[in-house]
């Protein structure tokens, strides 16, 4: 995957000596109750770049970012095991706040309930621990590209953007990246957005949950299907008048989903 | 009967399938024939039959005996009163009209029966037109005729039975010579015959209601003792299909409740230490899963860091930077190792669930090989459009076990083969993992899916490989996936030598079409 943002694994030049700064680098914040994952943890994200943050609660890691500082945090990775306000809850918090923050579940493989009910609390993505530097970063970037605003908005190749299209009542800018339905606006959170974005960039066309995983969550194999399923499942609930009968995104059974027809 | 017999001979079809079947009828039938119930109703027959005839043959003889000795006595003193009244007016010799008188005078005071007179040659019958002789045997008239008593005989004449009694008279005085006159008196005996017979009758009319009645008695006795019986046997064949929970109600204080009781008492002894069983093998479970859960949270620190370790390396002194490196290296098989044990417990736990959907198979399998950098080393024959229901990441997490092993124990070329078979139970896709190595030493096919085992050092090429060594579980996770999926893994040895092991799925296709 190209990065577009510069991460490189530092070699040379002495001993644990990060690589300068070239391009700002992405603030993430760390909910993790256990000290050594969450120095671990900080210890590999300081060393590619990233300024980091830490909260062993839910209920500091929301202090942390009611606070001054918590402007500067473009990304939450949240343990879903802590003590006191649960994952599930601090992640419905965090999306109180704020739809722009991509938040990255930390779960235990297997708990399957643990992951809907993290998904459907509006997390974008999750790792299963115990998770190898390499993976959590490659997640972290692919979060984060989904939320850059300049970012280039998916299926947009053949569009021409600027010219916001409106699709019965619903208006999506792909230059601004906003949302309108019936000239309100919709807030959606980066991976929802993307997902709109790459569905109605081709509408009627018919998305696999794989095609979907690979081009708005960069996981080129053996996602969870279930992340495209909870987004859709989210972005329903934002878009739809009924969204047990979705218009505007579809469900073609034994395929994936598509845009309309409206 | 017939609700129970229906019962049993589903459970024996559904066991055994058709050749349960033969033999299910077959044990009715002679359940039948040889059963309780009917042995029961036989003997109650049978022996109500018995008493029956014997108390009516007992009685009828009495009976006929008593009518009968009345009936002589009668005769007897009648007929001798009679003679010795009329005698006593009577000349010895007679001549042949005072014999017919005299015949006639008894006759008329003994009721009108036939008498015959006799004197030597002379012979007078009160009756003319009755036949007498073929009545009076010679016999009676010879015992008659010696001694001085009278005697009687009970004879058939045309189908009819007669008594004939018969007495010579003697003088009155002193030494009570015979005259030599001699009478016979001929009595019907048919009033009397009947009499019985209707005694005969009326137990011939009662005979059939006592025999049903013996019958019913029979079924309900039956019924009383067949109850418990079939409870038993009902609660046996339900703790016999593993329903430890089965027991029969104890009724009464006989051997049946005694065999009841002992069947309950065997089944909570059953129950118990099966619940025993149960508890340990839980706890055994539920400390492999907790000591795997314990471990993760140390490895999920020590797997963030040991990249920093790795990439640094070589920037260590040589003995620093091999310790690293093991570091890096061995916590990843560590991880490996406690993710491997937590997917089997969950298994143990049944705490799995399939997330089945539609998949193309060939891309599924072509991606795992490439995931994993295999696809060179691999000879694939992979159909396209095999299309079926499956769980992505749990076929994957199969094909890598498969594949794996053939490249780690095997020898090249390993070759994977899909195709969709239709057999008599459906239709099934199966994946086909071959290699070309020593194949698996004898013994080891039964036990290759056991949790740890290791197959002979043979099959092992050492530590070289790049994927290093699995956790020994792998075999069983994958074939737990393929259970989870209702298919199997069976293994085989291959045409020219190697392993072969072979994932059967069933094709199932999810419904297709718009929502």
């Amino acid at each position: 995957m190209p990065p577009t943002c510069i991460s490189v694994p530092v070699r040379g030049g002495g001993t644990a000596v990060v690589a300068p700064i070239i391009e700002r680098m992405p603030h993430v914040l760390l909910i993790e109750d256990d000290a050594s994952v969450r120095d671990g943890m900080e210890l590999v994200l300081r060393r590619h770049g990233y300024g980091v943050d830490t909260a062993a609660t839910g209920e500091q890691a929301l202090a942390l970012l009611d606070g001054p500082g918590g402007g500067r945090v473009e990304l939450a990775v949240l343990d879903l095991m802590l003590p006191g306000m649960d994952g599930f809850e601090v992640c419905r918090r965090i999306r109180a706040r704020t739809t722009a923050l991509p938040v990255i579940m930390l779960t235990a493989r297997g708990d399957d309930h643990d992951i809907v009910t993290g998904l459907e609390a509006g997390a974008d993505d999750y790792v299963v621990k115990p998770v190898t530097a390499p993976v959590l970063e490659a997640r972290i970037r692919a979060a984060l590209r989904r939320a850059e605003p300049s970012g280039q908005a998916p299926g947009a190749s053949g569009q021409t953007p600027g010219a916001p299209a409106d699709l019965a009542g619903l208006v999506i800018d792909r230059a601004g990246l906003t949302v309108t339905k019936h000239g309100v606006p919709v807030a959606l959170p980066p991976t929802e957005l993307r997902l709109l974005l790459e569905l109605s960039a081709s509408p009627c066309r018919v998305f696999s949950r794989e095609q979907l995983l690979e081009s708005v969550w960069d996981h080129s194999f053996l996602g969870d299907s279930r992340l495209v399923d909870a987004a859709v499942g989210r972005l329903r609930a934002k878009l739809e008048d009924v969204p047990a009968k979705p218009r505007y995104v579809q469900t073609v059974r034994g395929f994936g989903y598509r845009f309309g027809p409206l | 009967m017939n609700r129970t017999d229906g019962g049993r001979h589903g459970t024996t079809v559904n066991r055994t399938g058709k050749g349960g079947h033969a033999a299910a009828v077959k044990r009715r039938t002679r359940r039948l024939v040889g059963g309780l119930r009917i042995r029961l109703v036989v003997v109650f027959v049978a022996v109500a039959l018995i008493s029956a005839v014997t108390a009516t043959a007992l009685a009828y003889r009495d009976a006929r005996t008593a009518v009968l000795q009345r009936t002589q006595n009668t005769a007897v003193n009648d007929l001798r009163e009679q003679v010795a009244e009329v005698a006593a007016d009577f000349d010895v010799p007679p001549d042949q009209r005072s014999l017919a008188r005299f015949a006639a005078e008894v006759s008329e005071g003994i009721g009108a029966r036939i008498v015959v007179a006799r004197h030597q040659d002379l012979v007078a019958v009160s009756d003319s037109l009755a036949d007498t002789e073929s009545r009076i045997t010679a016999e009676l008239r010879a015992a008659v005729r010696a001694g001085d008593e009278a005697r009687f005989q009970r004879v058939e004449w045309r189908g009819e039975p007669y008594l004939v009694v018969g007495m010579p008279v003697t003088y009155a005085d002193g030494d009570r010579r015979t005259s030599g006159l001699e009478v016979f008196a001929i009595t019907d005996l048919r009033a009397e015959r009947d009499d019985t017979a209707a005694l005969l009758d009326s137990v011939r009319a009662g005979i059939v209601p006592v025999v049903l009645l013996a019958a019913v008695l029979a079924l309900l006795a039956a019924g009383t003792v067949l109850r418990p019986v079939r409870k038993l046997g009902r609660a046996t064949r339900e703790l016999a299909a593993g329903d430890l929970g089965s027991r029969t109600a104890v009724t009464g204080h006989d051997e049946l409740a005694d065999l009841a009781r002992t069947f309950n008492e065997t089944a909570d002894a059953l129950q118990a230490s099966d619940a025993e069983l149960r508890e340990q093998e839980a706890k055994a479970r539920r400390f492999v899963a907790d000591v795997s859960h314990e471990l993760r949270t140390p490895l999920a620190a020590m797997t963030m860091v040991a990249t920093v370790l790795e990439e640094d390396a070589d920037q260590l002194p040589p003995d620093a930077a091999r310790a690293a490196r093991t570091v890096g290296a061995e916590t990843a098989r560590l991880a490996r190792l406690v993710e491997d044990l937590m997917e089997i417990s969950r298994f143990d736990a049944k705490a799995v669930r399939l997330n089945a959907a539609e998949t193309d198979l060939a891309e599924t399998v072509r991606a795992s090989l490439a995931l994993r950098g295999w696809t060179g080393r691999v000879r694939t024959r992979l159909p396209e459009g095999v299309r079926a229901a499956v769980d992505r990441r749990r076929i994957d997490v199969i094909v890598a076990n498969l594949v794996g092993n053939a490249l780690r124990h095997g020898a090249p070329p390993v070759t994977v083969t899909l195709r969709t078979v239709r057999a008599a139970d459906g239709e099934w896709v199966t994946l086909e993992v071959a290699d070309h190595g020593p194949g698996l030493p004898p013994g080891a096919r039964e036990r290759v899916f056991d949790r740890f085992y290791k197959a002979d050092e043979s099959r092992t090429r050492g530590a070289s490989d790049d994927s290093g060594q699995g956790s020994g579980l792998g075999t069983a996770i994958a074939l737990e996936n393929a259970r989870l999926h209702g298919g199997t893994i069976d293994v085989a040895g291959g045409s020219q030598g190697g392993a072969v092991f072979t994932l059967r799925l069933p094709l199932r296709r999810t419904e297709e079409g718009m929502e």
